[in-house]
């Protein structure tokens, strides 16, 4: 049995009106997550009393920049700091911006890198 | 003005099993605001997605913990099946609610006695993972593996358990509830273990939702949330309800992981009573086109589980929200304006799994 999952696609410029929406209507924040293609897909999803919605923004990968929803959202500063510090995506006014320090890596936006340069994982024989 | 302090906690502390860091900014003995960061274990699993059959990165989802290994191939697997219509059968689906309960216990159970041994209490601690052990044992015999179990797969199941060993392991999971109500009412009864988590790390009903807490952190403040009432695998087939505590201290985060115990042993009764014949896995043919979240129960919590193809045998993105990541805000709140001494317990209240967190 598969729960049903409705996805919504809006543009950058109704993203905070719709997730202020979302937050009046009572919706839990579930996760906010970033998906690189030809563009940036970011997810953020939502649930109240076990009913699935996910408001899904796609901005262009040469202006990936962001609002931030942490004044609706006040929780969703760790996955913007996390979106920012594994996809190098520019996130404007969090409201706990740790600066590129929650994750503590050497690499700069790991999953940025291109699928050629990452080098093979360890134990691949092919 | 009051002069602050700045203290690190973490990496490496005797309350953590695994690698985390909190600035813990204080004035005087309170802290004013816990600042954390990750990334001591990053090891970038959901990159592995586009070099990795789908088929493969079931095994690469097990191991991105080593206590509810097999619900992160749950969650992957059951992501899949619907993105490529994949009709798992009733067997497969009731054995891996066997499966998901057992690693429910040992892993509850494990955090119990990790809770006994930051209250001071051993002979506490060593009890709870004697019992442990006893689950160990079973999910050895019944998969063949310990911590990873190697069993889920896409299309069900890679081992069959037959019916008069499930029969033998409802009787041997008798005595072993029996063996774990003694121990549960020291949690409950015992004048330590209350004094030292009532009242810690107090979080509201309000600010368990608003900061999107999940699992136990959430529940034991009232929230009734358990993702197992979506009914993925056979839960709606089973019958429960959430275990929920109104106070939201860390002794009611303890009380709904002891109470939950109870539960699981409940459920994989109910889901052995009621296991029907038939096949457990089927072929699968093609790749997988589409996209899905895939939402479960870990023990922590709910865990969410992006998975999206592109239509070839690799992903385009496999992205994993962990229970332990979702209650980092909650930590962070209960955190400020708590004493120095009361770190530690608050911390090991959400039951953090970094390894999980930090992917």
């Amino acid at each position: 049995m598969f729960e049903e999952q409705e996805i919504i696609c809006i543009d950058k410029q109704g993203l905070l009106d719709k997730i202020r929406s979302v937050y009046m209507e009572g919706y839990r924040i579930v996760q906010i997550s970033c998906t690189k293609e030809n563009t940036y897909q970011i997810d953020y999803t939502f649930d109240k009393e076990y009913k699935f919605l996910d408001i899904r923004v796609n901005i262009p990968i040469e202006d990936a920049k962001l609002p931030s929803i942490t004044g609706i959202y006040e929780c969703a500063f760790a996955y913007e700091n996390e979106i920012h510090d594994l996809f190098g995506i520019q996130i404007d006014g969090i409201n706990l911006n740790y600066q590129g320090k929650f994750y503590r890596i050497n690499v700069h936006a790991p999953f940025n890198i291109p699928v050629a340069q990452q080098g093979k994982p360890p134990g691949d024989k092919e | 003005m009051p002069r602050r302090t700045i203290i690190p906690f973490g990496p490496q502390h005797p309350v953590l099993p695994e690698p985390i860091h909190l600035d813990l900014v204080l004035d005087d003995e309170k802290v004013v605001e816990a600042i954390p960061s990750f990334g001591f274990i990053h090891r970038g699993l959901e990159l592995l997605c586009t070099k990795k059959s789908f088929q493969d990165l079931v095994l690469v989802a097990e191991r991105i913990c080593g206590i509810c290994s097999f619900i992160h191939g749950l969650g992957y697997s059951q992501g899949i099946e619907k993105i490529m219509d994949i009709p798992v059968t009733e067997r497969a689906h009731y054995l891996r609610v066997f499966w998901s309960e057992l690693s429910r216990i040992h892993s509850h159970l494990l955090w119990l006695g990790l809770a006994a041994d930051a209250a001071g209490f051993e002979s506490l601690f060593n009890h709870c993972w004697r019992i442990r052990e006893k689950i160990l044992d079973i999910i050895e015999e019944t998969t063949g593996g310990r911590v990873i179990f190697g069993v889920c797969k896409v299309g069900g199941v890679r081992r069959d358990v037959d019916d008069d060993t499930l029969k033998r392991i409802l009787g041997q999971l008798k005595e072993i509830e029996a063996d774990y109500n003694n121990i549960s009412e020291i949690f409950i009864r015992d004048y330590t273990i209350r004094h030292r988590f009532s009242g810690v790390g107090v979080l509201s009903r309000d600010d368990a939702h608003r900061l999107g807490a999940v699992g136990p952190t959430c529940r034991g403040s009232g929230v009734n949330q358990d993702q197992r009432k979506l009914g993925y695998a056979v839960y709606n087939d089973l019958d429960f309800e959430p275990i929920t505590e109104s106070e939201g201290d860390s002794y009611a985060r303890c009380m709904v992981r002891v109470r939950e115990v109870s539960l699981s042993f409940e459920l994989i009764r109910q889901a052995v009573n009621k296991i029907p014949d038939g096949p457990v896995d089927i072929k699968v043919k093609g790749f997988p086109e589409g996209e899905f979240f895939s939402r479960l129960e870990q023990p922590r919590g709910e865990v969410v589980y992006y998975v999206k193809g592109n239509g070839t045998k690799f992903l385009s993105r496999f992205r994993i929200r962990t229970p332990t990541f979702a209650n980092i805000p909650a930590l962070v709140h209960m955190l400020a304006g708590c004493d120095l001494a009361d770190v530690p317990v608050i911390v090991l209240s959400i039951d953090p799994c970094i390894s999980c967190a930090e992917r």
